[in-house]
């Protein structure tokens, strides 16, 4: 086996300084939804930029205009999003739920003048009256690195479960 | 069964016992007298568009097969091995020429006659000849529209007399498409910790639309969206509908854009020319007065026991199964026009996710809502009745947001529970 078996082509065999910069930066991420600072976390992403959740048991590459998401965010429904989860009439999450995202298996599977592609699995926990939901799966990140300060383009989060056990997506998992 | 539901037109009293939702006894009882007897809805038929295509569902607390055999027809099969009981097919969908069972090997036709050549000997001369080890097919198997349903009582009225009344309102969405309506993708599936005659209730209710769903309210109006002209939002103004049999909707112009075919500003200009062109081949197709109402008018459905239609801003096919009398398993797909224009489609979906399902910006608000009732009925020792009273004084006919709907759901199920069918 090579020495840098798994890294997708063109990228450097050591990139771990670069990774270990992403994962600071999606540490952040997770930080500010465990904190409920979602303004904040919504300025991480860049104008233009979409959030989505896929159907489960389909192809990761999966089109919203084509199959029904869970969530399947433009830029403007994010940002609406965002409001509507700081109001209190948002009853799925008032009194508020609280949250841990875990985030481990980061890659970096491509890069196109400082837009790296990144994937990560990820294990969220939502804790409301007692029951604990826990999400699991992979994030696909598109991060502008290029951009001061980083901003991210995309992000797809592919649910590993095979349907919803837990009934609602009221958190950004 | 009997006492849980009390109503009382003099003094226009209507209650249900909150027992109904949280006994186990109730929902055997509701197995015996309602799932076991009542149509339930398995699936649509584009679901199995082609040949040798089968899906597989648990309908009526059964694990069922839904299939289209090598010439096209349609059956249901219970999806257990006739030898020892395994479930035959354990995919969730795909196109077979046969389905073998993995313990003995036992294979079945797609039309569900034994398949195996086991050599002679083994078996006698019944088991190739008297069809005992067939799959075997459910009691009955009918469709509306293309809207198929099994019923577990070989002694069932026809489905057609069933639906009664609600034919009138299925035409509304299956005529929405000359070339005939499609389920897009593969649906949403999610449990909701509450009754399933919570759900049932909520999905016909204009009571809590707007307590519930201001936040949705002010989004459409964030981003331009919510027309209020032409009736405007009067969530009251058609009033509901009793269709018989424990069926019900509610009719309703509406304050959001339907894909079919009413544009909102939100959409942008250049999807105004092609939403109105859809308009207006409805109006050239069924006339005026019935080309506007399938076009503009948004239409919440129920049909007894457990599913529902809602024909609103984008249409959800809906159904739900108890797991136990506190537990729902929930299924719901979006329907669409078959060979609809890309551009146009991507718009229902987009339509469907800012209120429907479980990511959408309304469906958690009314989980939310269920859950809290299922919990709040640990008060039940005290505070034991459910009020569903609201409209009954009313002498002209019911409003969108009396509870009327709820009433004719609950009087079937108490003719059902009490066997008085």
């Amino acid at each position: 086996m090579s020495p840098d078996a798994g890294l997708a082509p063109g990228l450097p065999a050591d990139q771990s300084g670069l990774r270990a910069r992403i994962e600071d930066f999606l540490y952040l991420e997770a930080d500010l939804l465990d904190e409920w600072r979602i303004e904040e976390w919504f300025a991480l992403f860049a104008e233009g930029a979409t959030y989505e959740v896929p159907p489960t048991g389909e192809a990761d590459e999966t089109d919203p205009a084509t199959s029904l998401f869970y969530i399947a965010d433009d830029y403007v429904r994010l940002r609406e999003r965002v409001v509507r989860l700081s109001k209190k009439e948002a009853h799925s999450e008032f009194p508020r739920s609280r949250q841990r995202h875990m985030i481990g298996n980061v890659r970096i599977t491509g890069m196109n003048n400082g837009v790296a592609d990144v994937t990560c699995n990820f294990v969220t926990y939502r804790a409301k009256r007692g029951v604990v939901d826990t999400y699991y799966g992979k994030h696909v990140y598109r991060i502008d690195c290029a951009a001061q300060p980083w901003r991210i383009r995309a992000k797809r989060s592919i649910l590993g479960m095979d349907m919803l056990y837990p009934g609602k997506l009221t958190i950004i998992v | 069964m009997s006492g849980l539901v009390i109503e009382d037109r003099e003094r226009h009293l209507f209650r249900v016992a909150r027992r109904a939702f949280t006994d186990d006894d109730v929902l055997a009882g509701e197995r015996d007298t309602i799932f076991d007897r009542c149509w339930l809805y398995l699936g649509h038929g584009s679901e199995i568009a082609g040949n040798c295509d089968f899906i597989t569902r648990a309908v009526g607390g059964r694990e069922l097969i839904f299939n289209r055999d090598r010439g096209g027809a349609v059956h249901a099969f219970l999806n257990t091995c006739p030898h020892r009981g395994a479930m035959v097919v354990r995919e969730k969908k795909g196109n077979a020429l046969a389905f073998r069972c993995f313990y003995h090997g036992w294979s079945f036709n797609v039309n569900g006659r034994f398949a195996s050549r086991f050599e002679e000997g083994n078996y006698g001369k019944e088991h190739y000849g008297g069809g005992c080890a067939d799959l075997t097919q459910v009691p009955r198997l009918e469709q509306y529209r293309d809207f198929w349903f099994v019923n577990f009582d070989r002694n069932a009225v026809p489905l057609a007399d069933y639906l009664a009344g609600a034919r009138e309102y299925i035409d509304l969405v299956a005529d929405q498409s000359e070339a005939g309506m499609e389920i897009v993708g593969s649906g949403q599936q999610y449990v909701i910790n509450a009754n399933w005659k919570l759900l049932a209730e909520n999905s016909i209710d204009a009571f809590h639309g707007f307590p519930v769903h201001s936040t949705y309210f002010d989004y459409l109006k964030n981003i331009g969206s919510l027309r209020m002209e032409q009736g405007g939002s009067d969530f009251t103004a058609r009033g509901m509908s009793n269709l018989g049999n424990g069926h019900a909707v509610i009719e309703y112009a509406s304050p959001w854009g339907r894909p079919i075919a009413r544009w909102v500003p939100s959409w942008g200009e250049e999807k105004r020319e092609v939403v109105e062109q859809l308009r207006q081949g409805l109006v050239r197709r069924f006339g005026a007065e019935r080309g506007t109402r399938i076009a503009e008018t948004s239409r919440n459905m129920l049909i007894f026991p457990n599913l529902v239609i809602n024909d609103i801003m984008a249409i959800t096919v809906r159904t739900f199964m108890p797991d136990a009398p506190n537990r729902m398993t929930v299924s719901a797909w979006a329907l669409g026009a078959r060979g609809e224009d890309h551009d146009l489609r991507k718009l229902r979906l987009f339509n469907f996710l800012e209120f429907l399902g479980p990511g959408g910006f309304a469906t958690p608000d009314d989980q939310e809502a269920l859950e809290n009732c299922q919990r709040g009925y640990r008060n039940a020792r005290e505070v034991g009745w459910n009020d569903i009273s609201k409209g009954m004084p009313r002498s002209g006919p019911p409003m969108n947001d009396d509870e009327e709907q709820m009433r004719c759901f609950w009087r079937q199920w108490r003719d059902r529970m009490e066997g008085a069918r």
